[in-house]
């Protein structure tokens, strides 16, 4: 018999209709435990001289459990490999590891530890949790819309960090009139089961 | 010092520049000075506040130049300046031509090669801060860094052209001795101005 028959053809149609479909099934009771690294995104953005730039940090990793029954029961952990940022201006990407700034040899990683989850609604969460850079820890409160389909939940939402809380920016860029004290941190964090 | 021949102090107005001419041309001198300064000073500072703001200004500056020398260009085009004296070669006469000609390319080329790169490098240009400009291109590393060696570049050449400019202007005035150098000074002429 030919692969390319009728009847194998449709045999086939029916076994990925039957893996869909238990797929499916499945998904109905999932927890979301495994952090997808290659689909999430951690970047920023941030104001100089009235022009906003654009960043991001090409590595961070974490782990984190949401189970769409319980969300308030839900924790994630996130770490962030500070000497990945990429700021968006190649002359402050060689300064900004430095220690005037993240000191990134004293303090390599950032991290994000969730302490408790509200569930707003309509898939709408908030995240209360400790952020720590550079030695320095502080609580904060973050939105997170969350989308799941197909075995795959997606969180995002967007937060404001100011950099002087942190020391990131000392000496003379510890004033705010070039390069603003706001940076505005957008996550993606996409989870699967 | 040999007495100057007196100059024709009241002559037709096409024999002199207007008051906008001169106006912008000594308005456009100091800016352009000015910039390659700030240039050449700023490029050479070290990573930090003063020199984004040195940057900012420089950019907003630099756009002030291309607005100014389009309204130049234009007014230029419409209000023919007056002729080259009569004593001039033919050689002369098309170097001088050709050397304003450079100095108005140059002065399109120059802020437009410095928008170019700073939308190579992913810095939008926010005119005073407050107005954003289209970026003309895409951030590309390095053709931004091969925009700045040609921003670098044509300013040392139009540094050579203005070298030349003011030298002729001299030449014009000591060895010469016609009016072309102050023709363009504010104070002559003044009756003849509308």
């Amino acid at each position: 018999m030919s692969i390319h028959s009728p009847v194998v053809r449709a045999m086939a149609r029916i076994t990925a209709l039957i893996a869909a479909t238990s797929l499916a099934f499945a998904s109905h009771a999932a927890q979301y435990d495994q952090l997808v690294v290659e689909d999430s995104a951690i970047e920023f953005n941030y104001t100089q001289m009235g022009v906003t730039l654009r960043g991001h940090f090409r590595e961070f990793d974490g782990s984190l459990r949401f189970d769409p029954a319980a969300p308030e029961s839900a924790s994630a952990a996130i770490e962030v490999e500070l000497a990945s940022i990429r700021t968006g201006l190649a002359e402050a990407d060689a300064e900004v590891t430095g220690s005037s700034w993240l000191d990134t040899e004293t303090y390599p990683r950032a991290r994000f530890e969730s302490s408790a989850v509200r569930a707003l609604g309509d898939n709408r969460f908030e995240v209360t949790g400790t952020l720590d850079i550079k030695g320095t820890t502080q609580e904060i409160v973050v939105p997170a819309a969350l989308v799941a389909a197909n075995g795959t939940a997606v969180f995002e939402g967007e937060f404001t960090i100011r950099r002087g809380d942190f020391a990131v920016g000392e000496g003379s860029w510890a004033r705010f009139d070039v390069l603003a004290n706001e940076i505005r941190v957008q996550f993606r964090i996409t989870a699967g089961e | 010092m040999k007495p100057r021949p007196s100059r024709p102090t009241s002559s037709p107005s096409p024999s002199s520049y207007t008051t906008t001419a001169k106006l912008l041309h000594w308005l456009m001198a100091l800016l352009i000075l000015g910039m390659i300064s700030l240039g050449l000073y700023m490029q050479g500072l070290p990573f930090s506040p003063e020199k984004l703001k040195l940057i900012s200004w420089h950019k907003w500056a630099g756009i002030c130049v291309l607005l100014l020398v389009t309204v130049r260009l234009g007014w230029r085009l419409t209000h023919p300046p007056p002729p080259l004296p009569a004593h001039m070669p033919r050689v002369l006469r098309m170097a001088a031509h050709t050397g304003h000609a450079l100095l108005y390319v140059l002065m399109f080329v120059i802020p437009l090669s410095g928008w170019l790169m700073s939308s190579a490098k992913g810095v939008p240009t926010v005119w005073f801060g407050l107005w954003p400009l289209p970026d003309l291109l895409a951030p590309n590393e390095s053709l931004g860094n091969a925009l700045q060696v040609t921003h670098k570049y044509l300013n040392w050449f139009l540094m050579a052209v203005i070298g030349g400019h003011v030298a002729a202007a001299f030449k014009h005035h000591l060895i010469d001795r016609d009016d072309i150098l102050v023709r363009m000074l504010p104070t002559l002429n003044r009756e003849n101005q509308k």
